[in-house]
């Protein structure tokens, strides 16, 4: 990441932050909620960037392993008290790692189309694990009554029935989100998995094992995936199997086209829009649904890099992907070219 | 006693009744290039997938040194020692020459669970990579896109994500297709220095090209071999005149 990105992402944060103590037209229990909201599924279309924008898998069934954390801290926290935080937000990540190991491992022999297929199966079988199972809840889900407790040596460092404090600690995770991501896509691992989305075949061809790549890419999109998850069932109490719907991975997909494929801030910037738009169109009409697609299509339609392309002169990461890839249509026309020379 | 590096024993690949490469055997060893020259459709580019790893064989063997590796994965031999560039450009095109270069460097020394580490601080694969660009004679333009290349240096990039992965055996695809005069000798110039301490299987259209370089020539027709030698020899043979030029001669 350059310099001056890491100070945009600062004082994004920092405005953020700011939110609960702005006066009463923003700062109200309405818009903090809405905050809240939006920095979950922020951290849902990180999640789901790491694997369409930068590995180049595009998944269906990206909301499996959200709803799998949502359902295990429903399941997992006391009835009668509060849970213990740290144990809760570990376990809800790990399960939901897990299912992305299984699933990843059953899923990656397939590519394109059938890589959505097939993700989009698998997410159906969840969400259907979860809805015809009783010991799940059913249609109705299950009722999270009490938000787990973040305590260290007996001390209480958060208090998550606070609205306040609890728009923070999502704030912190989203922060968290970002700072891993990025630092991911710097190391090797982060290179040579967008390798693997530019040409696996040559990856392959250099000596890297791209199945193992694009399964751990798999595995911790997922896992991040189940950090937003853990966090939604906490701010709405309830979770049921709509959580796992093919509609909720379609969002992130959503999210992130809208925002900007392979971009970290796309993907921030898309699920801020996003749910903004969602929350005005409601106002405005009860079609809201037909404007909220209509302007996904524009943005589609008339900015290809999404808003984050758009915004290209703000000069943040990865832009340099972006850009090149104006050029290369052009290398396309060149292989063309060159064709009847080699056959000649 | 030359030192093989490479052995194919009897490899085939069958699509269906088409037999691509029909009972082929060669050996590459160390400080030699070894021509495979045949007509469009003759199995060169296919034995190259074979012996690479990126097509399994229908049956034969191919041996890096003295070790059987026909099971093993592509990735796999690429780790032990096996490069090979592609008949077409095939590389990273939104990515810097530099980074093209750096990431097939970076294949030695992947740690990928080593999220710490930044990529770019990683020393191994940047002075490979910066080795390879010298080699090839791109440093100039080792920071724009390689996308924006020319065919040319397309190739060039293409031997040279190749080398920065330090092969011990390297499978070169036509190298020199569509480059103009200037470029190609450059290559050869590349070729040559490169004949010391690599066994290098060479596929080329350009005639003048292989017999200038190579130490050995394989032909192909039809997926099979057809004569093997010393250029001398392979020039003199009449069944390569055969298929090359026809019965008139």
């Amino acid at each position: 990441m350059k310099r001056y990105a890491f100070w945009i992402w600062l004082v994004a944060f920092a405005l953020a932050a700011t939110l609960p103590l702005l006066p009463p037209p923003i700062g109200t229990e309405f818009y903090i909620a809405l905050g809240t909201r939006i920095l979950i599924m922020a951290i849902f279309a990180l999640s789901l960037q790491l694997l369409v924008g930068y590995t180049g898998l595009v998944s269906l069934g990206h909301a499996a392993f959200f709803a799998c954390a949502a359902y295990t801290v429903a399941m997992l926290t006391p009835e009668y008290e509060a849970g213990n935080g740290w144990w809760l937000v570990l376990a809800s990540i790990g399960t939901s790692g897990l299912l992305a190991l299984v699933i990843g491992i059953l899923v990656m022999r397939t590519r394109g189309i059938y890589f959505i297929m097939a993700t989009l199966a698998f997410a159906q079988m969840v969400y259907f694990v979860f809805h015809d199972f009783a010991f799940f809840g059913g249609s109705d889900g299950t009722y999270i009554y009490f938000r787990p407790e973040f305590s260290l040596f007996g001390w209480q460092l958060v208090d998550l029935e606070d609205l306040n404090q609890f728009y923070w600690f999502t704030l912190l995770a989203l922060l968290i989100t970002v700072a891993v991501l990025a630092q991911l896509l710097r190391s090797r691992l982060g290179h040579a998995i967008v390798g693997i989305k530019y040409n696996e075949q040559r990856m392959r061809a250099t000596g890297y094992d791209t199945m193992a790549y694009k399964l751990a890419s798999f595995v911790i999109g997922g896992m991040f995936a189940g950090l937003a998850g853990f966090l939604f069932a906490l701010q709405y109490g309830f979770v049921n199997p709509e959580f796992a719907s093919w509609h909720q991975s379609g969002n992130g997909l959503l999210m992130i086209i809208l925002g900007g494929l392979g971009s970290l801030p796309g993907a921030v910037l898309g699920a801020v829009v996003f749910e903004l738009m969602r929350v005005w169109y409601q106002d405005l009409t009860e079609h809201w649904q037909l404007l909220l697609g209509g302007t996904i299509i524009a943005v589609a339609a008339f900015m290809p890099k999404g808003l984050m392309g758009g915004f290209s002169g703000l000069r943040l990461p990865h832009r340099r992907f972006a850009r090149v890839k104006a050029t290369a249509p052009a290398q396309t026309t060149a292989t063309t070219v060159m064709q009847p020379q080699e056959h000649a | 006693m030359t030192e093989v590096l490479m052995r194919a024993n009897s490899v085939s690949r069958h699509f269906g009744a088409l037999r691509a490469v029909d009972n082929v055997s060669l050996a590459l060893a160390r400080n030699e290039i070894h021509a495979v020259i045949g007509t469009n459709g003759a199995g060169k580019s296919t034995l190259i997938n074979l012996l690479s790893g990126e097509l399994p064989v229908s049956s034969g063997h191919v041996l890096l040194g003295d070790r059987e590796i026909t099971g093993w994965s592509q990735p796999q031999r690429a780790r032990a020692g096996v490069g090979r560039s592609y008949q077409r450009n095939n590389v990273f095109l939104p990515l810097t020459v530099y980074e093209n270069c750096r990431l097939a460097a970076q294949m030695a020394t992947q740690r990928p669970w080593r999220i710490w580490e930044s990529a770019g601080h990683c020393s191994v694969s940047r002075e490979r990579a910066e080795a390879a660009l010298e080699r090839t004679g791109l440093t100039e333009v080792a920071s724009r896109v390689a996308a924006s290349l020319s065919h040319g240096q397309k190739r060039q990039l293409e031997v040279a994500m190749c080398l920065a992965t330090q092969p011990s055996v390297l499978l070169l695809d036509e190298p020199l297709a569509g480059m103009g005069p200037e470029e190609s000798e450059r290559m050869l110039d590349l070729l040559r220095n490169l004949r010391d301490g690599h066994a290098i299987l060479l596929v080329e259209h350009d005639m003048d090209a292989v017999f200038a370089v190579a130490d050995r020539i394989t032909v192909m027709v039809n997926g099979g071999v057809i004569a093997s030698g010393a250029p001398t020899e392979v020039r003199d043979n009449e069944e390569v005149q055969r298929a090359y030029l026809g019965e008139q001669v």
